[in-house]
């Protein structure tokens, strides 16, 4: 076993765990974070996104002993936006019906967060290059690009 | 799905790494980025009894200009060598296709020593530093050594890196002016390639490398021949298949790879010249 410290959402968190333990089953089996979810497992549908130090990474193919040290931001971690019920990213989906069965969509936001920390403003194909790297089963993809645009459009200036 | 058992060492030097690896030899496998070796050991396709993680090695982490040839650190990730200006300027068909590897999440984690190490013929990059004439440079117990990319692909997901031998960095030619294309033909944004092609033209001096050809990155070096002696596009995109021996899945057929070959090497031929 190995001892490993890694702030999750703002909050240190500190298991005993073997190093085979991948990050996304720290998450939700040593901290009950259930809101990012395993989906392929193999690095593709994004299911499992998170932020390791502010980007986006598949939380199934990381570590919990290359997070070591490190922090970590999950869905629940997201604050609402001032004069919303949600982050403003989760707001847009909320708004423009940007998930249907819901299995993919805290990677997507996750991924969406930040895209649009690096591109407040970024065009539909920006947005649909941007998340290539996660699978929606349900949409067929459009309405989470409107999402991502509500986003954009309604987040507070920097 | 979970990897088997092994032993964790985590290496604060290239050093330490080199003495792990010195001690635990074939047992032990680096873990860098570790997107393309945890996938494996998620699938028990790999299971090293030790992992000897370098993650943290910011010292292997840098895109310089040394004079003819920009040096690129090992633990580069893809995110990096994709947004360096100098790569951009210098050595552009490099910083483009790390734009088209994996996806965003992957190109965060994913560095170009990993990329490379693994030697898998289905990867981008292999593909373009064998284009580029690259050299590779590794360290072991016994100094620092340079390896040609055309000697370093020895066989499926193996290379000329010894067990006790660490990639430390990649240099490749400053090509400024050279006209280049990468071609990627694939089902969706993020999969690999059915076949791909790296085309790096000066004159009649061309490289090109063959993405998923092979088990291993290889090179057509039928069509740089036939370029170098003066043949046409067509003619010499025709022999681009020449020499490769690629697989069938349930993306394509031995045939139809073959067919891949020839029109993306004269697509990139025609966008190169």
């Amino acid at each position: 076993m190995t001892e490993v410290s890694i702030g999750v959402n703002g909050v240190a968190t500190s298991r005993d765990v073997e190093p085979r333990t991948l990050l996304v089953h720290y998450l939700r089996e040593e901290l009950d974070l259930t809101g990012t979810h395993v989906g392929c497992d193999t690095s593709n549908c994004g299911a499992c996104t998170v932020h390791l130090d502010g980007e986006a990474v598949k939380s199934c193919t990381v570590l919990a002993v290359q997070a070591d040290g490190h922090e970590v931001t999950t869905i629940e971690g997201l604050e609402p936006t001032e004069g919303m019920d949600f982050h403003v990213v989760q707001q847009g989906f909320h708004e423009c019906h940007g998930l249907q069965c819901g299995y993919c969509t805290p990677g997507m936001i996750m991924a969406c967060v930040a895209l649009l920390d690096e591109n407040a403003d970024p065009t539909g194909t920006e947005i649909r290059t941007a998340l290539e790297g996660n699978l929606c089963r349900c949409t067929g993809y459009q309405m989470i690009v409107e999402s991502v645009r509500w986003a954009a459009e309604h987040a507070p200036a920097k | 799905m979970i990897p088997a058992l092994f032993d964790y060492v985590r290496a604060d030097s290239a050093e330490a790494a080199i003495t792990a690896l010195t001690e635990y030899g074939d047992d032990a496998k680096l873990l860098a980025g570790g997107h393309s070796l945890l996938p494996l050991m998620k699938l028990r396709l790999a299971s090293p009894a030790v992992l000897v993680d370098i993650g943290r090695l910011d010292e292997l982490s840098y895109i310089s200009d040394t004079g003819d040839h920009i040096a690129i650190g090992a633990l580069t990730r893809h995110r990096d060598v994709e947004r360096s200006t100098l790569l951009a300027a210098q050595v552009p068909i490099l910083a483009h296709a790390a734009s088209h590897v994996g996806d965003p999440q992957v190109r965060n984690r994913g560095t170009i020593g990993g990329s490379l190490a693994h030697g898998d013929g289905a990867s981008d990059l292999p593909a373009v530093v064998l284009a580029l004439g690259g050299t590779l440079v590794a360290r072991g117990p016994g100094g620092t050594r340079e390896i040609a990319a055309t000697d370093f692909f020895s066989g499926f997901l193996e290379t000329a890196l010894e067990p006790d031998e660490l990639l430390c960095e990649i240099r490749v030619p400053k090509v400024p002016g050279a006209g280049w294309s990468f071609q990627k033909f694939n089902r969706r944004a993020m999969d690999w390639a059915i076949v791909g092609a790296a085309v790096v033209r000066t004159g009649d001096q061309c490289g090109i490398g063959l993405v998923n050809m092979s088990t291993i990155p290889l090179r057509a070096g039928a069509t740089e021949a036939a370029i170098a002696a003066g043949a046409s596009i067509a003619e010499a995109a025709a022999l681009a298949d020449h020499g490769t021996e690629p697989n069938a899945d349930l993306h394509a057929s031995v045939e139809y790879r073959r067919h891949l070959a020839r029109v993306l090497v004269g697509r990139g031929l025609e966008a190169a010249s």
